[in-house]
């Protein structure tokens, strides 16, 4: 019995001697300096490229109005409040007139008084134009009896004199009634112009609209241009995107959209894109559009943020990569291609990119050529690499 | 000639072959906290190459981004675009933070970055590049998440479109990259009760709220809400410009603090992970020590125990030569045994520690001779004691 146990053992121990160094060469092969770097690889495809543009953006209306007073006033009366619907001119608030109705009343009575006084200045025409008659009459008399020899020449003189003062005095009254008239014009003028100060101290809505905002409560005095009332426009909501510069290019009006509204990021909403403001804001380094809705949804909200994606321009055929595949290497572009088990980086020419990462090859590789598209370190020229299905979740 | 040492071996082969297992794991112990030291300085040097960078920018008189905080404009890079020698330059913002996913918190540090400009993962495992501008995210395999899912910064959800690897932050915290703008923003923006209670003083601030004009305090509001800083600019120098003079040239002219990557390196590895790593280091000695001083004890007791078997060789008349060299055949056998299975196990569970264990090939060689080199020198001590053994013990003794 004691060689079987002899062989057993060194059978033993030679089997756990290559266990052992298999798993040795297994871990310095895989692991160390000699392992080749793992990769996943794809083709260089022809296929449908869809580009996008993405924007954040919040939902503003078109047309907002900010009504305040135009002279520093008290506010007495807000009529209206936070979402209600206005028509158009329809009073919304008032500013308390302070004087302004004992203004009105006191032109009211000088108007009158004016008035009054044209009447008074009519009265007293009529009487110098009744004594320029019976003047005149007189004189015309006494020259005819100055012909028949009744009465002295001294007394035609005295006659026609009074004449001639009675027209003078009748003209007189004349320029006097004008002057009434004119001064009740002016008069009635003024009254006016106190009715038109008391009816600015109303606050009436110039279109039909939503209030969005009450900024003012009766009893707080605000000055010459606060707002006190705030509507906008409903049918006139659109969002405001902000694009990142470096990916506006290609932009025009009437693109079709997609909206998604953070209250309901699941179901985007159609739209397109109304307005390219020319200036941007060169600050953030982004572009200003504006994207209207197809059909405005009922429950939206100013100020709401959403998520928009313009669709660009789909070409129906281009040469296409996943975009981890683009590399860069010393102040180049290029894709790692691989060729007997190494790489060896070839410089291309990038166009249109997809929102699912999807890059145009323009220039440099054709269609089925091999790349590297992920892999577990920085390549570098010349580079040893293992193509596998996979790495994510791979080990290591 | 018969090997003397393959026929004790075999004699005894499960103690031997246990033994150098035992040792073997201890020895991988070791390995392991010279990989957990080499991983940690590692940590440190990736940060730096993956970031893309040949120069660092940061607010004047400090060690940021890393090391310390720094505040920059986010305008800056332009004028830093404007200098001779520099190819390209790009904002960055680095935040460790807890970000939530579903129910639970992840520890990441979260990186803002211009997609295509310095800065962005040099290569991805899985999924896509940032294509949107806002809520996207790429993230360290460490970090445990998969593509397509959501992950909560602050108020927005981000979804994870691609994956990397090795892009973690000098403390090994995972790196999750967003884009510029929503990093800016996760960076300084306060929670909602926060901002509310900030309006809130403002508007009991009569200085701030003052009657008669109208808007300021909305003006106040809002400037308080932007945010406009950046942590570093990240440039790269254009091909056959020194690193070095271009930082000069920004130091200079710019009055901004310019890294190159040996200062980074500085910072990083003798600075900010200097007490920690040391601490490893220290560690790793002691316990290269205690490693080396178990292998000899077990080699000399191993000899001990043969004291019979060695007196009767003795007897028969063996050499002491012959004697000698099976213990230091048996000494280097279950060196060569130990040393096998700890750089086997080492491997094996250095993928399993949550933070990056680097097992260097020069780590294992050295630690082959410093092995071989213990084996043989407990061994010798082993040979005088055997050398002293009385014959006349073989026969009782």
């Amino acid at each position: 019995m004691k060689l079987p146990t002899r062989f057993t053992s060194r059978l033993g121990l030679i089997l756990l001697g290559l266990g052992l160094l298999t798993a040795f060469a297994f871990v310095v092969l895989r692991n160390g300096p000699l392992a080749a770097t793992r990769v996943t690889l794809a083709q260089v495809e022809a296929q449908e490229l869809r580009p996008a543009v993405f924007g954040i953006g919040t939902v503003e209306a078109r047309h907002a109005y900010d009504l305040g007073p135009t002279f520093a006033s008290r506010v007495l009366r807000v009529r209206v409040d936070v979402g209600d619907r206005v028509e158009a001119g329809q009073v919304l608030a008032e500013m308390d007139p302070v004087d302004l109705d004992q203004r009105l009343a006191a032109a009211e009575s000088a108007y009158r008084r004016a008035a009054y006084a044209v009447d008074s200045a009519a009265a007293a025409a009529n009487e110098a134009a009744s004594r320029k008659a019976l003047a005149t009459a007189n004189a015309e008399r006494f020259e005819q009896l100055r012909q028949q020899g009744f009465v002295s020449q001294e007394a035609v003189e005295a006659k026609r004199h009074e004449a001639q003062a009675a027209g003078a005095a009748h003209a007189a009254s004349q320029a006097g009634l004008a002057a009434a008239g004119q001064d009740a014009a002016r008069l009635r003028a003024e009254r006016a112009a106190v009715g038109e100060q008391r009816a600015n101290s109303v606050l009436r809505s110039p279109v039909a609209g939503v209030v969005t905002a009450r900024k003012a409560e009766p009893g707080s005095t605000v000055v010459a241009g606060q707002g006190v009332i705030r509507l906008v426009d409903p049918a006139s909501l659109w969002v405001t995107t902000r694009i990142d510069q470096a990916r506006a290019a290609g932009l025009k009006i009437g693109m079709p959209a997609s909206i998604a509204l953070r209250s309901r990021p699941q179901v985007p909403l159609a739209g397109r894109l109304a307005r390219l403001e020319l200036a941007g804001d060169s600050v953030t380094e982004e572009r200003l559009v504006q994207v209207a809705f197809d059909a405005l949804p009922a429950d939206i909200s100013l100020g709401e943020l959403a998520e928009v994606t313009l669709a660009l321009p789909h070409q129906p055929r281009a040469l296409t990569l996943p975009n981890a595949a683009i590399q860069r290497q010393g102040g180049r572009v290029g894709v790692w291609q691989v060729s007997d088990g190494r790489v060896r980086f070839s410089p291309v020419a990038t166009g249109a990119q997809t929102l699912d990462g999807r890059v145009q090859i323009l220039r440099g590789l054709a269609q089925g050529d091999r790349v590297v598209i992920y892999s577990e370190k920085t390549l570098s020229e010349g580079e040893r690499i293992k193509p596998v299905e996979r790495l994510e979740g791979n080990g290591r | 000639m018969i090997s003397l040492a393959g026929r004790d071996i075999l004699h005894a082969w499960g103690k031997y072959v246990f033994t150098g297992l035992g040792l073997g794991l201890l020895i991988g112990v070791t390995l392991s906290m010279a990989g957990i030291y080499r991983g940690m300085v590692d940590d440190a040097k990736v940060l730096l190459r993956n970031s893309g960078a040949d120069i660092w920018v940061v607010q004047k008189d400090t060690l940021g981004p890393y090391a310390e905080p720094s505040s920059l404009h986010d305008d800056i890079y332009r004028s830093l675009l404007g200098l001779p020698g520099v190819a390209r330059a790009a904002n960055a913002t680095y935040l460790t933070m807890q970000v939530r996913r579903s129910d639970e918190d992840v520890r990441v540090m979260v990186v803002g970055i211009t997609p295509g400009q310095p800065g962005e993962p040099g290569y991805l495992l899985a999924g896509r590049r940032l294509t949107r501008s806002h809520y996207e995210a790429i993230a360290d395999i460490k970090a445990g998440l998969a593509q397509g899912e959501k992950v909560r910064i602050r108020r927005n959800d981000y979804t994870v479109v691609g994956l990397t690897r090795r892009m973690v932050s000098s403390s090994g915290d995972p790196m999750l990259f967003i884009p510029l703008k929503d990093a800016q923003a996760a960076q300084f923006l306060k929670d909602n009760e926060a901002i509310r209670n900030d309006r809130a003083r403002t508007a009991a601030n009569p200085a701030l709220n003052r009657p008669g004009v109208p808007g300021l305090i909305e003006a106040i509001d809002a400037s308080k809400t932007e945010s406009r800083s950046v942590n570093a600019v990240l440039v790269q120098v254009a091909p056959g410009w020194p690193p070095a003079a271009v930082a000069e040239n920004i130091r200079r002219w710019k009055y901004l603090q310019a890294y190159t990557v040996a200062d980074m390196e500085d910072i990083l590895v003798s600075k900010l992970i200097s007490t920690s790593a040391r601490q490893i280091g220290m560690f790793l000695v002691i316990l290269a020590i205690v490693s080396a001083a178990i292998v000899s004890f077990i080699i000399y007791t191993m000899t001990l125990s043969k004291v019979r078997e060695i007196a009767v060789l003795k007897l028969i008349g063996t050499r002491n030569r012959t004697i000698a060299g099976m213990i230091l055949q048996q000494a280097l056998g279950l060196g060569l045994i130990a040393f096998v299975v700890g750089k086997t196990v080492a491997t094996l569970w250095a993928p399993h520690f949550p933070k990056y264990v680097l097992l260097e090939p020069g780590d294992a060689i050295r630690g082959f001779f410093a092995v071989m080199a213990i084996c043989a020198l407990a061994s010798t001590l082993a040979i005088r004691t055997a050398l002293k053994v009385d014959p006349a013990e073989a026969i009782g003794g």
